[in-house]
Formats: C-alpha cells, structure tokens, sequence
C-alpha cells in the first residue's frame, strides 16, 4: 500500500539552521495495516507526514502509494488516495460555508466544473450520512459554528466520503476536550473496520498506541526506532515500551508528553 | 440629477463586485483594480473608435481585464510573491500599457462616437435621456449580477469560495489552488475592466489616470454594503454590495455639492475615503467585540443560575 524508501529530508540545507529532519527512512505499510506512531516532539513524525502527504518534496528517496511512484506528484494530486485529518480542527473543513456545501466539496475529488450538484437526491444521501455523527438537522448551517468535535467528525466523514487508499490521522482528537476525543475516535474507528482502511494515526498516548492497531512505529531523531507488529505488539505493556527505548538511545525517554498514558 | 448618482453608482457597482471577488471571496488584497479599470476603459474606448462597435469593445473590456488578473495570479502563483506585491507589479506595468493603448495619449475623448449611452436612449425611446441611461445600466448590472451569483452558486464558484476561507481544504480534495487563484482574480479583474469599459462610455473619454486609488473607493463601497445587512448568501452579498456602491457615490455627491459649506473640495475626497474604510472597520470591529462581550454576559448568567439552581 505505502512503501517508503530511504527517505531523507533536509530543512534549509547549506545554512547554518540546516536540520535533518528525516534519515534514510525505510518504511512498507500493508493493505490494511493500522500503524500508530509515535514519538517525542520534534522526532520527525509530522515531518514524515508531510512527506508521505506531499505538503513538502522529499530531498531524496521514493515514496509510493498503492504501487503508484508519487515522489514528485504535487499535495493536491497525492489527496485522490491520500486522505489526511489535522490536528486542527478548523483545516479540514471551509468555516464560511454551509455543512451540506462542504459535504458536496468532497463528494467528488479534484477540479469542480460550472454545475450544480447539490441535488434534493444528494442532499437526502448527505442527510443519512451525518445522521451518525449528529448533523443531520444542521446541514444549512456554516460550518463555523460547529464544535471543534462537531467539525473533527465532519472531517472524518468528508475524508472518508472519495474513499482513500490511506488515511493520515495526525493527532487529530489531541485538540478536543476527552468527551469529544473520544467520540471522534469511535468514529475513526468504525470508519476505518467499516470500509477497511489502511491507516497510519500519529499519537502521544502510548497507551492507545499498545492497545489499538496491529503495528506501532517509534521516532526518535528522524529515525524510525522501533517497529513492532503482530504477536509481539499483542505483548507489549507501556513499561517496556519505555525500557526499549532506553536500550536503543541509551538515554531516559524523557517527553512529558510521552509519558502520558492516562 | 438623481439619476445620474444612480447611473455613476451602478457602473461603479460592477467594480465594487470585482473587489468583492477578490477581497472578499477569495481573501486576496489584489491591486491589479488600479490598473485594470482603465485598460477597460482604454479598450473599450479605443474598440470603439476604431469602429469595432460597442458591443465587441464590452466583450474585449472584460477580456483584457480576465488577462490582467491572469498575470497577477501567475506572478503570485508561479514567483510564490504575495499577492498585494504582484498586484502593484501588474498595475504599474499597466500603466504605460494603458498609454500604449491609448496611442501615447493621456486621454481619448469619445464624444463623436456612439457609445451604449446613446444606444440606450433609442432602446427606451419613451424615457427621457438620463432616465434612458438608467434603465440601460440597470439592466446591464442586474445581467451581470445574475451570471455572478449562478457561477457562485456552482460548484467551482463554491470551491472558489471555500478556498478563501480554508486553502488547506482545496488541497484536500485534490484541487489545485493555482487554478482556482487564476479563475478568481481574471473573474475580479474582468469585471473590474468592463465597469471601466462602461464608465469611459458614460463619461464619454478613457484616461490614463482613471484607476487611481480605486481599489481603495471600491472596498469603501463594499464596507457600507457590509453594514446594511448580514447574510451569507451570495445573491445577498452581491445585491448589499451594489447598494454599497451607490451610496458611496451618494456621499460622495453629497461631499461635492455642500462640501464648500465646511471647506471641503473634490481634492480632500481621497483623504475621505480613506477615512470611511477605516472609520468602517472601526465600527465593524467594535461591533464584534459588543457582541463578544454580549456573549460573555450571557454565559455568565447562564452558570450563575446553573449554581444558583444546584445550591437549591
């Protein structure tokens, strides 16, 4: 599905600010696979994100998406397979505009002609859609009056409408209060057994990164760290975990945010 | 004497709806406008003289204007310049094409020509001519009006519009925002140009000097738009935004006729319209920071009588 080959990203090369963010990263995700990564701030994680996204080109390396070489295809064309949820609850959704005219922005990816598609037939599909998430009843409102929650569902369900080859889900409830975050992370989830997603979700809670998904991938320093799938991430506890890390770096696994596991 | 207020305000309607585009919709302070209204003019004018009729001057008007906008969102697009700095680049450049056009001269007059403006009077025979002319120019911007808010409508004119409030949205629904940049600022620009190519008629000369500070009496009429009523539907928008315009050309009237009484002179009325966009988003800033603070009244009550209610 993705397979990542060694991938370098270099941030302001030549100056005296230059940061190697991402080191010959090597990475195969399956059809399928859940991989929650994870890693302390400034680990290369988003970075790698962005790479995978398109957001920045890579300084070297390939990158291909459903046995597509998309190394140097621009963000937008990469989004046909890629569906991507920030952090931000306000990105991924236009706050100036109406619930039912962001649904039909996304009902069909890629450049809008001078038509009128938003039809009674496609607004009563829109209705059963946002049925499930509680929007049903607010489908003419603007969006800019929802709930960071509210509008992290709708982007859940926007993303998820052109039915993506991958989805990127970069810390996407870290900006909700917990009642919210866990709704939007029900939601992910049904979402994703539903129609059988391959998805890759960026997390501080290491916790939820032991229990959910079939693979867990570790940062440190733009080095993919640790990769633990199957029967041995089934195993695995956040206390050896944490004794991994200090094995390999040789150093405390000292992030707050890290450490925090509810 | 009404009319010709009301003729002056709806010719400037059209441009005020090209700002509209640019500023409003998609959240692009682009300058292109001082240049590009008169290219409009200058187009119109000189098809006209040349004998190419009006209707061709119209349509060549709004042409070379959609091409103005085209190579301000390249320069933008391509050079990653921020707009503001493409837009002054394109409307410099403008205006020694302007004068090319215009065959070296600083003004063309059009008073031995038939413009719409004469046309108008044999379209409504029974009305006199200011009134004729008031009709014509009436039904021309409602036209325009018409097509404007179908394209907004559309799903390219809504993808349009979410891209100035989102970009990121754009991107992710494999859009590119390129494109849409370039449809956006042509479409802003032609109109801004057919509003020139329209005023040179009324007027009955282009001039090399008809842009300046246009941009900035255009945002004045789209601001007083913005105060008569909220909405966020387009046919609103756009129909608040001519209003918008006709009562700035009102004030502005009003400020030549008794303007003398407290000493001021058609030369003060940039200084003035400067004054009104920023008095403008003054009172429109204040009025958020009311209903802000409205709000928080609200929500304080709302927990007082919460505790209230659970003491009991």
């Amino acid at each position: 599905m993705l397979d990542i080959q060694h991938v370098t990203k270099v941030f302001f090369p030549g100056t005296v600010n230059e940061k190697v963010a991402l080191e010959n990263i090597n990475l195969h995700v399956d059809k399928g696979d859940i991989v929650c990564v994870i890693g302390s701030n400034g680990s290369g994680k988003s970075t790698l994100f962005n790479m995978i996204a398109g957001t920045f080109p890579v300084t070297s390396g390939r990158i291909s998406v459903a046995g597509k070489d998309v190394t140097n295809e621009p963000e937008y064309k990469r989004a046909f397979y890629i569906g991507r949820i920030f952090q931000d609850p306000t990105k991924g959704t236009s706050a100036n505009m109406s619930v039912e005219d962001n649904m039909n922005l996304a009902y069909t990816k890629g450049m809008k002609g001078i038509r009128f598609s938003l039809t009674a037939e496609r607004r009563k599909e829109f209705r059963e859609l946002l049925e499930p998430i509680g929007l049903s009843d607010r489908m003419t409102d603007n969006v800019g009056l929802l709930s960071g929650g509210q509008r992290q569902a709708l982007t859940l369900l926007m993303a998820t409408l052109s039915n993506p080859s991958m989805m990127l889900l970069d810390e996407h409830t870290a900006a909700l209060d917990p009642r919210n975050a866990e709704i939007v992370m029900d939601l992910t989830k049904k979402y994703i057994e539903e129609r059988k997603l391959t998805a890759m979700m960026v997390t501080h809670n290491m916790q939820f990164a032991i229990d959910y998904g079939n693979r867990l991938i570790m940062m440190d320093e733009g080095h993919i760290i640790l990769d633990i799938k199957g029967e041995e991430k089934s195993k695995l506890t956040v206390q050896s975990l944490v004794n991994k890390f200090r094995e390999i770096r040789k150093k405390d696994f000292t992030s707050d945010e890290g450490l925090l596991t509810e | 004497m009404i009319e010709g207020i009301l003729v002056e305000g709806l010719i400037f309607a059209i441009m005020a709806l090209g700002i509209l585009i640019s500023y409003r919709i998609l959240d692009m302070a682009d300058l292109t406008c001082d240049g590009s209204v008169a290219t409009g003019a200058a187009v119109a004018t000189m098809c006209i003289v040349n004998g190419l009729g009006i209707t061709v001057g119209l349509i060549m008007s709004f042409l070379v204007g959609v091409l103005c906008g085209l190579v301000t969102a390249t320069i933008h697009n391509r050079l990653k310049l921020p707009v503001l700095l493409a837009g002054i680049l394109t409307m410099t450049m403008l205006y020694s094409v302007n004068l090319r056009i215009l065959g070296n001269k600083a003004n063309v007059s059009l008073v031995r020509v038939n413009t719409l403006y004469d046309s108008f009077s044999t379209w409504f025979p029974f009305a006199s001519t200011s009134v004729a002319s008031l009709l014509g120019t009436l039904v021309f911007v409602v036209f325009v009006t018409v097509l404007m808010d179908l394209f907004f409508r559309s799903d390219l004119g809504m993808a349009i519009g979410a891209m100035g409030g989102n970009e990121q949205v754009i991107v992710s629904q494999g859009m590119n925002p390129a494109i849409l940049k370039l449809i956006g600022l042509g479409l802003s620009n032609g109109f801004i140009a057919l509003s020139g190519g329209l005023l040179a008629q009324y007027q009955g000369f282009a001039d090399a000097n008809l842009g300046q500070g246009m941009v900035v009496q255009g945002l004045a009429a789209v601001m007083i738009g913005e105060f008569l009523f909220s909405s966020n539907r387009i046919s609103l928008i756009t129909l608040r935004c001519i209003l918008g315009a006709i009562i700035y050309k009102g004030l502005m009237f009003l400020g030549r006729k008794y303007g003398y009484l407290v000493g001021i002179t058609p030369n003060d009325f940039k200084l003035l319209t400067g004054i009104l966009v920023i008095i403008s988003l003054t009172v429109a800033k204040t009025r958020t920071m009311a209903s802000d603070k409205g709000a928080r009244k609200k929500a304080i009550e709302r927990t007082m009588k919460k505790e209230e209610g659970s003491n009991a």
